[in-house]
């Protein structure tokens, strides 16, 4: 181990040493292909964030590039371009955080409430690296920023209700902002019933419950130095999945971290922040509200990260450069005992995760150089190295079973680079992208023991020996603005080389009582990935106007299987009615038949759906103090409807009338 | 270099000294109790001498039992050092008597006291009477004997099944290892005996035992990476690997095979036929 820790050490310090030789800057922000998410705005915006409360999914699932896989009506799992958290670099202000459960039932954007977060930003393919390795893109989930503007006390009380699943949510948020210190601690508390899909039929095992608190405060040392610290404490009791054989009794997560951050507008570094941080997540998965299963089990998961990075950000000429130095340490635990229906026997135990340590060091650099009027170029590059580690061994034992002779550590070199050039004139804007992505394996590729997956039916198991999942991306989005006429399209194609697919290993005896098989882990020489968007938007006048988007996307192994969870053919169109207290707007939502499923990897043929929302929002002034209303009706015509994202095709909640109510007193 | 320079570094160093593991070490203590660790089974006296017999848990199970020998003068109350000493374990039925599998009795390397060999135990009554065991010896080339009834009780999981193969010979199976299972590939070894008659039990060479682990609680779930147990002339028993792919209960199905491959007893599990005739059980 030490001779790791030194390893990392070396690594770091030449890395520090590197990045300060990099001289060179500029003044433009250019951040192409991204997408920021607003969080919780009290204000009336129009298009699609109409709820104020709506949980962390439902604002990412309005992204173009993002789908939400669900399991139930809790904890979704975001996927980009098609691709899905392992493929992802899913961080909170930067900081890395991995779900402690092995069958995805908490991604990270489930400990976080809209009350911890400004926006989400979300960045396609290798521009989403800053924060990690990824192949499909990075989601950085972002707190606000510190603010000394002397503006005192602030609170906002926040209601909601929703008819179907009986769904309360209420917020607090009390802030003080001085000039030297702020605060701000914040309160919400959510509770649902179990959600009626269309016709009435109740979706059984879907209800939950959870409340999150937080805590962000800080101190302005200097003019130009500040102190931030921030801590979150998230849980989820009595968390239904309807689409899984297990739910989850606790869900919890403890976030924090702390931060220095040097800011100074007349030096050639603008900003230099360095952050510590860590979290601890338990994650007990439970079957006991299930009367019929073949066996009772027990499943709980635990995942601790500690970390830090130190960022810096340099202008110089027409340069704007970016640096991140990162660093992380990850222990995944998951365990499995099991109770056999015949009580003389004793139970049975597992690790499913084996103790898993993972540590990581690496440097992300970015510059952007401004060529002429509208037009610049930029690169980025991420170097890193990992290491996992199988620190129990029992989980070393139980995974020599499959791979006698099984090394306890694993090194993997991991290396990002992207380049983009974007034109931005009047009536038009370009950008053209291409990168070369690598990512190690997730902890349940590599190191995965019997992982049931319910999707298809069979036990995973992990392969410690897996390469590295290779991505070649190109990317292009533009935009033509008319008068009151904008259409704009967005690309992206992906040459996956060695993709990590789980494979049948008809030798392998299945564990879970009833399943196919079992499926190892196993690279698939290449893959393609494909998606293609279209928006446009027309202001019929200055309250009026519609907008519409449409999207195809593609997969294929090559084993010309169709990869699973591709989006079919969809579409949206919207039309918004936008005064100063009061807007309208309804919308059009939909998919087309899923024909190209992967049949090949347990998924059904989704058919294709279409549903009406309408929701409207008003806004009061009483003396200084504010409140605004939010209210609609989601899926209106009781559409009975799955989509291609809903694991084992679990039906969508059908209509619901709903309310949120803010009031923010100044 | 300022402060705002400095900070970071001090974050990073401090990060990355924090995670360091120490390997320590308590090695043993000196011995000073020859049968430390082993607990008392019986005592067997006679005028001269006090036969001690040890072994893990201070019970004869059926199946596989080591067990370690002190004999005491009974007179000096001192262990002996140097004797011979062989056994004759005896279970009486209503209408015979019958002897079980059992070893040459040796003195233990590096220990002065105590000799070791080892018992198997193919059956019991209900109640653990039946078996009387004899011991003969020889100190200073006087021959001495004892005899007394012992207590066998009847262990919990089958660790050992005595059976006729298709060759009319009768066969005793035992489990020797692993004792102490983990999750993980086990090496696995078994005592197999040809019941010449009565009172010999001589080992068989040169069979095959095939090996399919089960799990009846799990659906009859399988492990991979087992091997056949094949016979090791150097420690006169059957050994192969067998994956335990967790704790619990498990059904060791088993196949005999002579040299020229043909069954002599067990069949193969499939989805009609849950289990063989011929199997070993483990619980941990």
């Amino acid at each position: 181990m030490k001779k790791y820790t030194i390893f990392c050490l070396g690594f770091l310090f030449s890395a520090i040493t590197f990045a300060q030789e990099l001289e060179a800057i500029v003044e433009k922000d250019t951040t192409q292909l991204e997408e920021v998410i607003l969080i919780g705005e009290r204000k009336l915006s129009n298009y699609r964030q109409e709820k104020t409360l709506s949980s962390i999914d439902e604002y990412l699932e309005k992204s173009n590039k993002i789908t939400m896989i669900r399991r139930g009506n809790y904890a979704w799992e975001p996927a980009l371009n098609n691709m899905d958290s392992q493929r992802l670099v899913v961080t909170i202000d930067g900081m890395q955080i991995f779900g402690a459960c092995t069958d995805k039932m908490d991604p990270i954007t489930s400990y976080v409430d809209v009350s911890n977060l400004d926006k989400v930003s979300v960045d396609s393919g290798q521009e989403g690296t800053e924060n990690g390795h990824c192949v499909g893109g990075g989601i950085d989930l972002q707190m606000p920023q510190s603010k000394f503007n002397g503006t005192g006390f602030k609170s906002s009380a926040d209601l909601g209700y929703e008819t179907n699943g009986n769904y309360r949510i209420a917020g607090l948020e009390v802030e003080y902002v001085g000039d030297k210190f702020y605060a701000n601690v914040d309160g919400i508390f959510r509770k649902s019933d179990n959600y009626d899909a269309g016709g009435h039929e109740e979706v059984l095992y879907s209800q939950f419950q959870k409340y999150n608190v937080s805590f962000q405060g800080g101190y302005k040392l200097s003019d130009n130095h500040i102190l931030d610290a921030n801590i979150i404490y998230d849980k989820a009791t009595n968390v239904g999945y309807p689409a899984l054989p297990m739910d989850v009794s606790l869900a919890e997560a403890l976030i924090g971290s702390l931060s220095h951050t040097y800011k100074n507008d007349s030096t050639r570094i603008k900003s230099w922040e360095s952050k510590l941080y860590f979290n601890t997540i338990t994650h007990i998965m439970d079957d006991s509200q299930r009367p019929d299963v073949a066996i009772r089990m027990d499943m709980p998961g635990w995942s601790d990260t500690y970390g830090f990075y130190s960022k810096v950000i340099l202008k110089e000429n027409k340069h704007d450069m970016l640096v991140n130095l990162s660093g992380f340490y990850n222990r995944s635990l998951a365990e499995m005992t099991m109770y056999p229906n015949d009580s003389n026997q004793p139970a049975m135990f597992m690790y499913t995760w084996p103790d898993i340590q993972t540590y990581y060091t690496g440097i992300y650099a970015k510059d952007a150089y401004s060529l002429d009027e509208g037009k610049t170029l930029s690169g980025s590059a991420r170097l890193g190295f990992h290491n996992n580690t199988i620190a129990s061994d029992v989980g070393l034992e139980s995974l020599q079973i499959f791979y006698p002779g099984l090394n306890d550590s694993k090194n993997r070199f991991l290396m990002s680079l992207s380049a983009d050039y974007e034109i931005k004139k009047d009536n038009y804007d370009v950008t053209f992208v291409a990168g070369y992505g690598e990512r190690a394996p997730s902890v349940s590729e590599g190191y995965g023991f019997f992982l049931y997956n319910s999707y298809d039916n069979y036990d995973y198991i992990g392969n410690p020996n897996l390469k590295n999942e290779k991505a070649l991306e190109a990317n292009v989005a533009a935009n033509y603005y008319k008068n009151k006429f904008m259409i704009g399209f967005e690309t992206s194609y992906f040459y996956l080389t060695d993709y990590i697919i789980g494979e049948i290993d008809p030798s392998l005896n299945a564990m879970t009582i009833g399943a196919n098989g079992v499926k190892v882990y196993q690279s698939l020489a290449h893959a393609s990935i494909f998606d293609i968007y279209v928006n446009s938007t027309y202001h019929i006048s200055d309250a009026f106007s519609v907008n519409g988007t449409l999207g195809y996307n593609y997969g294929k192994g090559s084993n010309d299987e169709n990869l699973p969870f591709i989006k079919p053919f969809s579409y949206l169109a919207e039309i918004n009615y936008s005064r100063e207290f009061f807007n309208a707007a309804i919308q059009l939502n939909g998919n087309g038949n899923q024909t190209q499923y992967g049949s090949f990897y347990g998924e059904n043929e989704t058919p294709s759906f279409a549903i009406l929302n309408l929701n409207l929002g008003n806004m009061f002034y009483l003396k200084q103090n504010k409140m605004i209303l939010k209210y609609g009706i989601e899926n209106i015509l009781d559409t009975n409807y799955t989509t291609f994202s809903d694991w084992n095709s679990i039906p969508n909640p059908g209509r619901n009338f709903y309310m949120n109510v803010s009031y923010v007193i100044n | 270099m300022k402060l705002k320079y400095i900070l970071p570094v001090l974050f990073i160093a401090l990060l990355s000294t924090a995670c360091s593991s120490d390997d320590d070490n308590n090695d043993t203590v000196p011995e000073i109790n020859e049968v430390d660790g082993l607990t008392m089974v019986q005592e067997i006296e006679n005028s001269n001498h006090t036969i001690e017999l040890y072994n893990n848990s201070g019970y004869f199970y059926t199946g596989y039992n080591d067990v370690s020998i002190r004999i005491k003068d009974n007179t000096t109350d001192t262990f002996y050092e140097d004797f011979t000493i062989s056994w004759m374990p005896m279970m009486q039925m209503p209408m015979m008597q019958h002897s079980c599998p059992n070893s040459a009795i040796a003195k233990v390397p590096g220990k002065d006291t105590v000799y070791q060999g080892n018992i198997i135990y193919q059956m019991t009554n209900t109640d653990g009477s039946g078996w009387s065991l004899t011991l003969n010896y020889t100190i200073d080339n006087v021959d001495y004997s004892v005899t007394d009834t012992i207590t066998v009780m009847q262990y919990e999981n089958q660790n050992v099944t005595s059976f006729t193969g298709s060759d009319n010979v009768k066969y005793v199976l035992a489990l020797l290892e692993p004792t102490a299972p983990k999750i993980g590939i086990n090496t696995m070894k078994v005592g197999l005996y040809k019941m010449e008659s009565m009172m010999s039990f001589p080992a068989v060479e040169d069979f095959t035992v095939t090996l399919d682990p089960r799990m009846p609680g799990m659906g009859n779930h399988t492990s991979p990476n087992n091997t056949d147990l094949t016979y090791s002339s150097v420690n006169e028993n059957y050994q192969g690997n067998l994956s335990l792919t967790m704790t619990g209960y498990w059904v060791l199905n088993l196949e005999l095979m002579d040299a020229m491959d043909n069954i002599l007893k067990g069949e193969a599990v499939t989805e009609e036929n849950t289990q063989s005739s011929l199997y070993l059980e483990l619980e941990f």
